[in-house]
Order: structure tokens, then sequence, then C-alpha cells
């Protein structure tokens, strides 16, 4: 396709908390900072900057790429916000990605800042418009209604029950115990914990959720020819995809997410990938709900459909697994600032993939990662592969 | 590249912060109001309601019969110009028992939203809708309901001049 090579060079975090002091432009600041520092660039060798951050609302900022620039270090510099709702964090390395792709730009800043906490009192109130404004919003619907139903769905149509789903949630906040930025990490959590937590909308519970959380995360891009002198161990962006389901959400199949599909098999075509279950060595499903974590692993292909359940099961999502699902601790466990959450998955890929995941580390040298996210109406879906 | 400047560090605050006034903070509300019009399609389905009836549309080209109703069908991208009354009945693909509301206070009554799929639309075409008349814990996927609707007179063309579903 004539498309350069792309890698990515450098990677940073803020914690994610559930009420963070800092301003949308502080969190911003620390995380591109912390990620220019680990690559040793200051911000004058960045020729791009792309930023994700999710709905306006969430700050109550009209235009909030513009007002979040300065944070970002986007001073007099091409720039963008790119905004696909929870698919954001996955979608914005992609934009960044056919930014130096394209050969327009060698290094390129990818951004993805969210602080939910300033909406009051519950962020969840933000999320009230994405409901039909005639056909539904009349109904009084709240955003928890549609994870239910989607849920409910997916338990129905493959007769998974509540209980093995709660193995979801207790690997990734285990796993989350490992993670120096994790907001909800927990060694002891069990499954009898998530069946006895608060139900919210049945069958999702209280722990059956990922926590409304404040964070940023930044990346550093770099041409083939400019990451080579910038480390020995760039990681490669070896494919991306990206989808849109229709909006009239009642009319879809909820049991089965064909947008992952789409997204997935448009980057493992564009990665080689024939065997996605032998070739993907770490897998990061967008996991803001324990059931959406099985949901996405079979729209990436990597289980049969109702089988995803399994690869917990049988202990492959374990970190010394087969393949080991959501090593970071995923939104369940680190925590689901939006579009922060999805760049942390393609920040951690980034770590596991050099061998730099400190306590988290995947044994015997993985090869190759997938990031998957999923927004919107609950109707996009953003796929990253990463490799050695 | 090592682990100290990897992850940084932030201050986090807690909910009391805002309430023993210990931090310094500023609050706002927004007034937004609006007027939206309902459009061709969904004007028909609110009319319909209006009369007691549930529209539909078909595609002409794949046939299928979608609800809500509307003037394109987003499969085939071709215009759809054919509305009709489907029934009011119809099957519960899932649903909810939902204890907290928009701002997440705690309900003690479960709030059941469901998707229901309507007779006459084609397989899996569904509308939200709440579920009444039923013990919450006797509601299953598969149940079959059945609108019911407000008095005629007090019907204004909307999706609440259907009240709920109930058990068929």
């Amino acid at each position: 396709m004539g498309l350069r090579k792309v890698a990515v060079v450098g990677a940073g975090m803020t914690q994610f908390v559930r009420r963070a002091q800092e301003t949308p432009k502080e969190l911003a600041f620390k995380a591109t900072r912390a990620a220019l520092d680990s690559c040793e660039l200051s911000i004058q060798d960045i020729d791009a900057i792309c930023l994700g951050t999710a709905p306006d609302t969430f700050d109550g900022i009209h235009m909030n790429g513009e007002y979040l620039s300065d944070g970002v270090g986007a001073l007099g510099k091409p720039y963008i916000r790119s905004y696909v709702g929870g698919g954001t964090g996955v979608f914005v390395p992609i934009q960044g990605w056919y930014h130096v792709a394209s050969g327009l730009f060698d290094l390129v800043l990818v951004v993805a800042e969210e602080k939910m906490s300033s909406y009051y009192p519950h962020p969840q109130g933000a999320f009230l418009t994405i409901f039909d404004h005639t056909t539904e919003r009349p109904l009084k619907p709240n955003l928890l209604w549609i994870f239910a139903l989607e849920m409910n769905r997916y338990m129905a149509t493959y007769g998974i029950s509540k209980e093995d789903i709660a193995q979801v949630s207790v690997l990734h906040k285990r796993n989350a115990a490992d993670h120096p930025a994790a907001l909800l990490g927990d060694k002891k959590i069990t499954v009898q914990d998530v069946l006895n937590s608060e139900v919210l909308a049945w069958p999702v519970q209280r722990l059956d959720v990922s926590p409304v959380s404040d964070g940023a995360v930044a990346i550093v891009l770099a041409a083939e020819h400019v990451a080579r002198r910038i480390t020995d161990k760039p990681i490669w962006i070896e494919g991306v995809g990206w989808s849109l389901d229709t909006a009239y959400w009642t009319n879809r199949d909820l049991a089965y997410p064909r947008y992952v599909e789409v997204a997935a098999k448009m980057a493992y075509e564009m990665a080689g990938i024939k065997e996605p279950r032998k070739e993907i060595h770490i897998a990061e499903p967008y996991d803001p709900f324990d059931y959406k974590a099985l949901h996405h692993l079979e729209g990436l292909q990597l289980a049969d459909r109702g089988k995803a359940i399994e690869l917990y099961l049988n202990g492959s999502a374990k970190r010394d697994g087969n393949l080991p699902i959501c090593p970071s601790g995923g939104l369940l466990g680190v925590g689901n600032p939006i579009a922060a959450a999805g760049l942390m998955k393609i920040a951690e890929l980034f770590w596991q993939l050099r061998g730099e995941a400190d306590g988290r580390q995947i044994p015997g040298s993985p090869q190759k990662g997938i990031a998957q996210a999923w927004g919107d109406l609950m109707q996009v879906g953003t796929v990253v592969i990463m490799g050695k | 590249m090592n682990a100290k400047n990897r992850y940084y560090p932030i201050n986090s605050l807690p909910e009391s912060a805002f309430q023993d006034g210990s931090i310094l903070f500023s609050f706002d509300t927004f007034n937004t109001r609006y007027a939206w019009d309902c459009g061709v399609a969904i004007g028909e389905y609110l009319a319909g309601l209006r009369e007691g009836k549930i529209i539909g549309s078909t595609c002409p080209k794949c046939h299928r019969t979608m609800v809500p109703p509307r003037l394109f069908c987003e499969w085939c991208y071709q215009p759809v110009h054919h509305f009709l009354p489907l029934l009011d009945t119809g099957t519960i693909l899932t649903f909810s028992l939902c204890y907290v509301s928009w701002d997440v206070q705690r309900i003690t009554e479960p709030e059941i939203p469901a998707v229901i799929a309507i007779d006459g639309a084609s397989k899996n075409h569904g509308i939200l809708h709440k579920i009444g008349e039923i013990e919450p814990e006797k509601v299953h996927i598969g149940m079959r309901v059945r609108a019911l609707w407000k008095a005629p007179e007090d019907r204004t063309g909307d999706i609440t001049d259907i009240l709920y579903f109930k058990p068929e």
C-alpha cells in the first residue's frame, strides 16, 4: 500500500484515580511528559499531535480538544482531536499511525486524557444523551440499561452463568494489583465477592463494572528510520482496524459484536495474521464490564462464539497461560478513564513486548499482542496489533 | 527508561473534600433546552402511537421490516417509503432489573427495561421499552408481551403512549 512502518518508541501514564485534583490539562501534561521522558525526546522533536478525549460533556467545555491543546504540547503544531466514544483510546493511536505511515510526519505524539469526576453528581448522567431523543429518552433510560440488556442477551444465548463471568473480574482485578498506576487492584478478590456485590441493573453487579476514573496516557510514534535512532527496542504497529455498526441498537444481534469482527479482520489482514489464536500472544480486549471482555474476545476471533469463558476457566487467560488476557489488569482493575483506558492497553502491549512490564511481565518473550476498544452506542470496534 | 518516569503520581481527592470545603472548587450548571423535530419516519411512528399502533417500515430491496421505522434502510442504503402498522405484541429479547436511577440513586422497586421484538417486524427487530404488571423475578427472555396503551384521549404521539408491555 506504500505505507511506512510505524513504531511505538515511548509511553507514559498517570496513576488512574477516582477523583484527581489535577485539571484535565494538568493530567494530560503529566502523561505526555512521562512519555517524552521515557524515550528522551523533547516536545521540539515532535512533528504532530493526536489527542483522544471523550464527550465534551464530562468537562463541560465545548471544543475540549482546543482547551486541552496546551497541556499536550500542541502549541504551534499540527494537532487533531478524535472521539469515537469508548473506542477512542485505541482509535487515537490508529490516527497517529496514519499520520506517520502516510509519510506526512516522522514523530507523532498520541495522548488520551479523561477526567470523568467533574460531572455532577455522577458521570453516568453525561451519557444520557446517547439515547434517541424521541424514541428512547422519554423512557428515562440510564447507561447501565444497555450493558445489562446486552449482558443478559449474551448469557441467555450461550447459557453462560454469572459465576463463570465473575472469573473475568477476579482475574483482571488480581492482575491490576501488580500495576503501579491501578485504581482497583485486589490480590484477594474472589468470585463470591463479585456475586455478593450490590446489584445495580441485574445481571450487572457492582464488581462486574469498571470504576469511574481520572487519568491520562501518552505514547510516541516514530517512522522506521527515526525509531531505530531512538531505541533498539521499537515495537511495531503491524495492523489496525476500525468499524461501526448501526445506531439502531435494538435491531442488532446483541450477543455478538460484529463491528469488532470487521475491525479485527482488517487488522489481521494488514498484519499478515492467518491464525490469530496461535499468532497472538497477549490480548487486551476492552473490559469496561466483565462480560464485555468475553464478547470482544469472540469478536476478535480468539474464541468461538460463547466459548471465550473457557480461556478463563482453563487458565489460558492468566499471565503464564497460553493466551494471557488483560495482563495490565484492564479497565476492571486499572480503571476506566474512557479514552485513557484504551491507550493504557496500547502502553501495556508496548511494555510487555519490550520485556519492561516489571511485576506484570508475561514469561517467554511474547512476540505479538492485540488491543481493542469499543464505544459509541455499543457500536464501534477499534483494533491495533503490535509486534516486536 | 526506568519505572519511575513511566507512571506519574497524581493527587487523589476523597469525595468528602467537596463536602467539608477542604479544597477549593467551583460549581456550575447549564440550562440547555431543545425542541427536536421528530423527522419524517419517526413522525409516522409517533402519529401511529397516538392512534394506538406501532408503525414499521419495509425496505424495497431486502424486504426487511424495521421498527422504529426509518426513511432509508441502512443495510441496503435504499430509500424507504412503505410504512405499515405492526402488531402491539412481541417477545422479550432481553431485559434488566434496574435498581439505580440515571444519577445512580438507589431505587427499591426495580425498573424493567427490555428490548421487545415486535410481531410483524423482521426477526430480532425490537424496540426499547419497559415491562410491568409482573413480579420482577418472573420476567424471562422469550416471554410473550402486549403493549398497555394510555387511554386514547390521553395519548400525545409519544413513546410513552405505551405505558409498558405486560405479559400477554
